[in-house]
């Protein structure tokens, strides 16, 4: 139960403020900014998503810079109020089709009603954008989706690839196409976030996949949905030993998951038979599947780290990236970052011959070498040179002062645990009813690092 | 009519009170009112707009309530619902003015839409107005009838509104019992979720003060409503799910096949994408095999992986809650998870608050296997850019050391970090190697050949500035210069502004004297000259105590000084056993995430579906209170991170244990906790004082004080060894009904007496009554007793409330046995108003 929510712009302004019970004095927004703003002196850490000031607990989940907090004084389940923000967020979404400051404070009477339908005197109601449609009248104004600010991986599909339709992921679901008639699509992202970290001699020490199977539908009638997964797919490795056993089944092509869970639309019923998910698709965006592996995989990436010492006050690092995917892949928005010592004054960059679209830079401030690519074709390398030069004398080690090596990318049509939609098909109407399919699959780096 | 401009700039707070475009407001609803021109709609939800923006900013808009009633006469419903959010944001404030819109809305409460009638009673509910509640009793019970389901659910919502403006009215209309009724019969999952919420609210806050409400909020935990709610679980929406998941949390089954038939009912809820529907289900297996060992450690093996995944999947807050979870039972059961240390590496772009939980979730599974692969990934850490973790690192890899036996390749690593040439990671690796040195002192050797090396001036850090001087004087016999660096400590003593550090000096110097005395005497003299001349007390007291001992007698000074240490075995929890226990029984809530029960955050009317566990866990509270101060005062005397030895340790929890440990069994049912049986003990050494008080009490009564005559004692005989577990207890005290429920006044003796809970325990256990909580400060007090009686299994439980400044006593006994419950009562009135004679 809670008993306040806003949203919150980066300045701190109200964009949303809705009084449920009345329970919590009326200047918490600002305690809140103040508190979040100033959570430590140094500025170093930043505010937990659950604190409490003076009795009253404040939650808060960052969306596209904005914060949706809620507050009460009750001890309740902190899962619980921090789930129901995200969800807010993602109902607001699904009927502004974008969401940021401009689309809330354009929108905020829509929004004040999906509020009061969402939750009564602090209990949650619903938060189904279908069930919603029946109680919201307003109907949305559409903003610009120019100046978008990426919501969710799917969103890099908005970029570029000429495939992709351009306006699917932002398109409301209650607003009508400019042709007034609604086209009939379906969505399926499969959506992988890879964590690794290399050991300073190029092992691997920990590998984990944390994967989503995303759906957005924009079907009339709810047709019934069945969604074929790999027929070897597997799920649980035997508990009680360690999951990091890498002489499990690398190469038979199996892909075995640790763990996954499913939205609540889910039927199960041939799962175990044929790996086939079940659903009819509710209206707006949702996880049909949550899935984790830590079953050993091939990086996408080798990081390779030189440093030498080049004098008293100098010394000159080496950074190798080898692209280990297929030529027909590329990635995209890579970006490679390592701390160098602090007593680093000057950074001189060499790229290697013919490089574009390339970018190197020196933080100043936090002492950071930042290296950043537009795109990386499979099969390549890239090299960067770096001459740094010292304010005092070198003495110990190096390397210890260094480090690690980070990566962050985004590789299209890629997906490293190689879990497959085999088919995806939709309950008929009729013999003309042929709805678009897009099945698309993208993998992110989250902790990409390589120590040296 | 077009807007000023100016309006139509986004609103910020930066702008001035806008009391100009209020007024412009005014005037624009004012034609608007009246007016029946065509697309006027259109214009006013443009000045609705408005008028809602500036109330969002904080603007005071609550001039325009008749402006706004007057317009909201229309059938457009955005309209409608624009002016309903307003009415219900500023009636409060203009109950007069609220009267205005009762008419309107009770009108729209019988429109055909269903719609309407849902948004109308459902403003007409949200006025907050006392005096308008007589205008909502008619609304809400025809609303409770509709046969729309929209409705049924805003008025169910409606009626726990009402209840919070006026209990009474609420109560006299006996809506409570309809919302039972339609809880239990009602074909919609969500009017049937809101009943359950509603009625949770009105009867937790009834019950205090009826005792049919108690009895129905009892119900709601019982059998057949459970397993009514149970049976259609998977009807209810993900957060009623959650909601039906907290009340099965607290049922208590009657044996082991209800206990399972429930487990496997839930078991898929596991695999649920929502991790607020997973961590209820968590909660309810985890209460659930409590009392089952073996199960209940399958249960662990179970959550595992769900855990996990939850804690990959979803927003960075949403996997915090769920790590702050499996961070408790990871410290609850760390050989369950040992095997899972690389899910508690960090990564690099996590944040700080998460990290900390993974450091101390893998200090904590660390074991023979493992520990060297954590050192080694934590010994990364240590060279981290964000020094605050590296910092946790460290101290994560010396609290590994001290909990291993096998400390050799961790005591490398640590020296490792004195070399590593960074303030921070110096400060901090000193501090641990004196730890450890007072652990394993056989490490002494390796250690100070590196200690030795470290100059006293790169050391700015009070902690770690009194860690080094604190070596320099236990071990200066094997670090040559420890007296001149001693010494040269002594001659800044004016620069040095911790008074810790400075404390520290004195003892070394005094330490270092013993061994070398000629080489010290002067850094003695020194040293003892600075610290009579401090300006701060303790400091100064303890150079004035170091030299009068001196002066008395130079072996005995020794003897006090520096004494033959015993190796420290065990470190002293910075959070006692009950404490955890207490944070374990509200899992999946924020005590988890703030790591305190709730009672320390929470003030008693919001602890929302914890109540009874709370009550006990405020009474652990009084004696844990003191215990901390005991504990304070003796860390300003003396080390700032004090290490006891084993039988200190013991000690000093068996004082806060006193009368209300609560040491769930976690895989060791049977066993009877400490507290129980330490109660035993001592109701065994104060039955041989029962003669006593009584005799005396005769006496003054002889003497004629025109005391309150105390009833004599019924015939009803108490087993003087009763034991009851705490768990029993909590169990009893729920499924029990009310039997007495009164006010006694107190004698102004007992009274007098009552300055800690400790001294009413003892005079009630000679009367083979039992405390099994206690706690509270002057005036207020709150005990917990039981007693059982003689040669029967029959057990009577009460709530004994005191204050002393009304001395009044608010006492809630409940009973087994129906019929002794009169002469139980009168028999604990009697021993009660006993209290306080000599």
């Amino acid at each position: 139960m809670i008993s306040q929510f806003f949203v919150l712009s980066q300045r701190g302004d109200n964009i949303v403020f809705r009084d449920y019970r009345g329970e919590v004095p009326k200047g918490s927004a600002e305690i809140f900014f103040r508190k979040v703003k100033f959570w430590k002196e140094d500025g170093q850490e930043e505010a937990p998503p659950v604190f409490n000031v003076d009795g009253v607990n404040y939650f808060h989940v960052k969306v596209v810079g904005l914060l949706f907090v809620a507050t009460t004084r009750v001890n309740v389940s902190p899962s619980l109020v921090l789930e129901l923000l995200q969800r807010i967020a993602r109902v607001i979404k699904d009927y502004l089709g974008i969401l940021n400051e401009d689309s809330l404070r354009k929108n905020f009477v829509l929004v004040y009603e999906l509020l009061d339908e969402v939750i009564d005197f602090g209990y949650v109601q619903t938060t189904s954008t279908e069930l919603l449609k029946s109680y919201v009248f307003n109907e949305p104004i559409v903003v610009d989706a120019g100046r978008l600010q990426p919501l969710n991986p799917a969103a890099i599909f908005m970029q570029g690839t000429k495939r992709m339709p351009g306006t699917a992921v932002t398109k409301s679901v209650v607003a009508n196409e400019p042709g007034g008639r609604k086209r009939e699509e379906i969505f399926v992202d499969i959506i992988e976030k890879i964590s690794v970290t290399f050991s300073s001699s190029g092992y691997i020490l920990t590998s984990e996949i944390d994967g989503t199977i995303q759906m957005k539908s924009y079907l009339t009638g709810n047709p019934e949905i069945r969604l074929a997964l790999n027929e070897d797919l597997s799920i649980g490795r035997g508990s009680g030993r360690s999951v990091y056993d890498y002489r499990s089944s690398y190469g038979s092509g199996a892909v075995i998951l640790d763990d996954c869970n499913f939205h609540e639309s889910v039927r199960l019923d041939s799962f175990d038979l044929d790996r086939t998910l079940t659903l009819v698709p509710p209206d707006g965006e949702f996880p049909v599947m949550n899935y984790r592996l830590t079953q050993e995989f091939k990086p996408p990436f080798r990081i390779n780290t030189l440093i030498e010492e080049a004098g008293a006050v100098k010394a000159e690092v080496i950074l190798k990236i080898s692209a280990e995917f297929p030529s027909s892949i590329t990635a995209n928005t890579i970006a490679v970052q390592m701390p160098l010592p602090k007593y680093t004054t000057r950074a001189t960059f060499e790229l290697e011959p013919g490089a574009i679209g390339q970018t190197t830079d020196f933080k100043e401030a936090n002492k950071r070498l930042e290296w950043g690519l537009k795109k990386i074709v499979g099969g390549s390398e890239h090299t960067l040179r770096a001459k740094l030069t010292f304010s005092q004398e070198l003495h110990g080690n190096i390397t210890k002062e260094a480090g690690p090596v980070s990566m962050t990318f985004t590789i299209p049509m890629y997906n490293a645990s190689r879990l497959q939609v085999k088919y995806l098909q939709i309950a008929k109407k009729s013999n003309t009813y042929n709805p678009y399919r897009w099945v698309r699959y993208v993998t992110q780096a989250n902790s990409y690092v390589a120590r040296i | 009519m077009a807007p000023p401009a100016q309006s139509q700039r986004s609103p910020s707070p930066s702008q001035p009170s806008g009391k100009s475009e209020v007024t412009d407001l005014k005037t624009q609803l004012r034609q608007l009112a009246g007016s029946r021109a065509p697309g006027v709609d259109d214009s006013k939800r443009e000045l609705f707009k408005k008028v809602i923006s500036y109330m969002t900013i904080g603007i005071d808009v609550s001039s325009l309530f008749g402006e706004m009633v007057m317009c909201s006469a229309t059938s457009d419903i955005v309209l409608k619902k624009m002016c309903y959010l307003y009415v219900g944001n500023y009636a409060k404030g203009n109950p007069e003015l609220a009267l205005l819109t009762i008419n309107f809305l009770q009108r729209d409460c019988k429109d055909e839409d269903p719609m309407i009638r849902g948004l109308a009673l459902r403003s007409l509910s949200s006025l907050r107005v006392e005096n308008l509640v007589e205008y909502l009793v008619g609304p809400l019970g025809s609303g409770l009838k509709d046969n729309n389901s929209y409705v049924r659910m805003v008025a169910v919502m409606g009626v726990l509104k009402l209840y919070h403006i006026s209990a009474a009215t609420c109560v006299d209309a006996d809506f409570p019992a309809t919302l039972k009724h339609l809880m239990l019969h009602d074909p919609d999952t969500q009017v049937v979720a809101n009943c359950l919420s509603a009625l949770q609210e009105i009867w937790s806050s009834e019950a205090s003060t009826s005792e049919e409400a108690s009895r129905e909020k009892e119900t709601l935990i019982s059998k057949p409503v459970i397993f009514y709610l149970l049976n259609r679980i998977k009807e209810f929406s993900e957060w009623a799910q959650c909601l039906l998941l907290e009340l099965v949390a607290k049922y208590v089954p009657a044996d082991s096949n209800e206990i399972f038939d429930i487990m496997n009912l839930l078991e898929d809820r596991l695999q649920h994408a929502n991790g607020a529907v997973v961590l209820a289900t968590i909660k309810v297996f985890l209460q659930l095999t409590l009392s089952m060992a073996d199960v209940h450690q399958e249960v662990y093996e179970r959550i595992k992986a769900p855990l996990l995944t939850l804690v990959s999947s979803g927003s960075p807050e949403q996997s915090y809650a769920v790590l702050s979870h499996l961070h408790l039972l990871v410290l609850r059961a760390p050989y369950i998870f040992s095997s899972d240390y690389k899910h508690f590496y960090c990564q690099y772009n996590e944040p700080s608050y998460v990290k900390k939980l993974k450091l101390e979730m893998l200090t904590a599974v660390a074991n023979e296997t493992n520990t060297y692969e954590i050192v080694t990934e934590l010994c990364e850490y240590a060279a981290n850019v964000d020094i605050p973790i590296a910092r946790e690192s460290i101290r994560a890899v010396g609290k590994i050391a001290l909990q291993q036996y096998d400390v050799n390749a961790i005591v490398d690593r640590l020296l490792q970090f004195l070399e590593m040439e960074k303030d921070y990671v110096t400060a901090e690796a000193l501090v641990l190697v004196k730890d450890l040195l007072r652990k394993y002192p056989q490490w002494s050797h390796d250690c100070i050949a590196v200690v030795g090396n470290i100059s006293s001036k790169n050391v700015q850090e009070p902690k770690a500035k009194a860690a080094l001087i604190w070596m320099l004087g236990e071990y200066s016999q094997d670090m040559n210069d420890a007296p001149y660096i001693l010494e040269g400590l002594t001659e800044n003593w004016d620069d040095e502004h911790s008074a810790e550090v400075r404390l520290h000096l004195l003892t070394a110097v005094m330490k270092c004297f013993f061994k070398r005395p000629p080489e010290t005497q002067k850094a003695l003299g020194a040293a003892l000259a600075a610290g009579l001349a401090d300006f701060h007390q303790d400091v100064h007291d303890r150079a004035l105590f170091y030299y009068r001992l001196l002066q008395y007698n130079v072996s005995i000074a020794e003897r006090v000084v520096n004494p033959p240490k015993q190796p420290v075995s065990v470190f002293a929890d910075t959070h006692s056993s009950e404490i955890k226990d207490r944070i374990f029984d509200e899992f999946n809530s924020l005590s988890v995430v703030y790591q305190k029960p709730s009672y320390m955050f929470t003030d008693k009317e919001h602890r929302g579906p914890f109540e009874f566990s709370d009550e006990l866990g405020n009474l652990s509270i009084g004696a844990e209170a003191t215990n901390d101060v005991v504990r304070a005062n003796r860390v300003e005397a003396n080390d700032q991170d004090l290490l006891l030895s084993t039988s200190e340790k013991e000690e000093s929890r068996g004082a806060s244990n006193n009368g209300s440990a609560y040491s769930a069994p976690l895989y060791d049912a049977s066993s009877v906790s400490a507290a129980a049986s330490q109660a035993q003990s001592d109701s065994l050494i104060s039955n041989l004082e029962v003669a006593g008080p009584q005799a005396s009490f005769a006496i003054d009564d002889l003497l004629g004080l025109g005391l309150p005559a105390a009833p004599a004692p019924p015939p009803l005989k108490l087993n003087s060894r009763a034991v009851l577990d705490p768990a029993t207890f909590q169990q009893k005290w729920r499924q029990l009904p009310i039997s007495v429920s009164q006010e006694h006044s107190l004698n102004p003796q007992g009274v007098a007496a009552l300055t800690a809970p400790q001294a009413l325990l003892r005079h009630m256990q000679s009367h083979s009554i039992q405390c099994i909580a206690s706690g509270g400060q002057s005036p207020n007090f709150k005990f917990f007793f039981f007693a059982q009686k003689a040669e029967e299994s029959s057990i009577y439980l009460v709530e004994c409330k005191i204050n002393t400044s009304s001395a009044k006593a608010q006492i809630t006994i409940k009973v087994d046995d129906q019929n002794t419950s009169q002469e139980f009562s009168t028999l604990f009135l009697s021993a009660l108003s006993k209290f306080g004679f000599p």
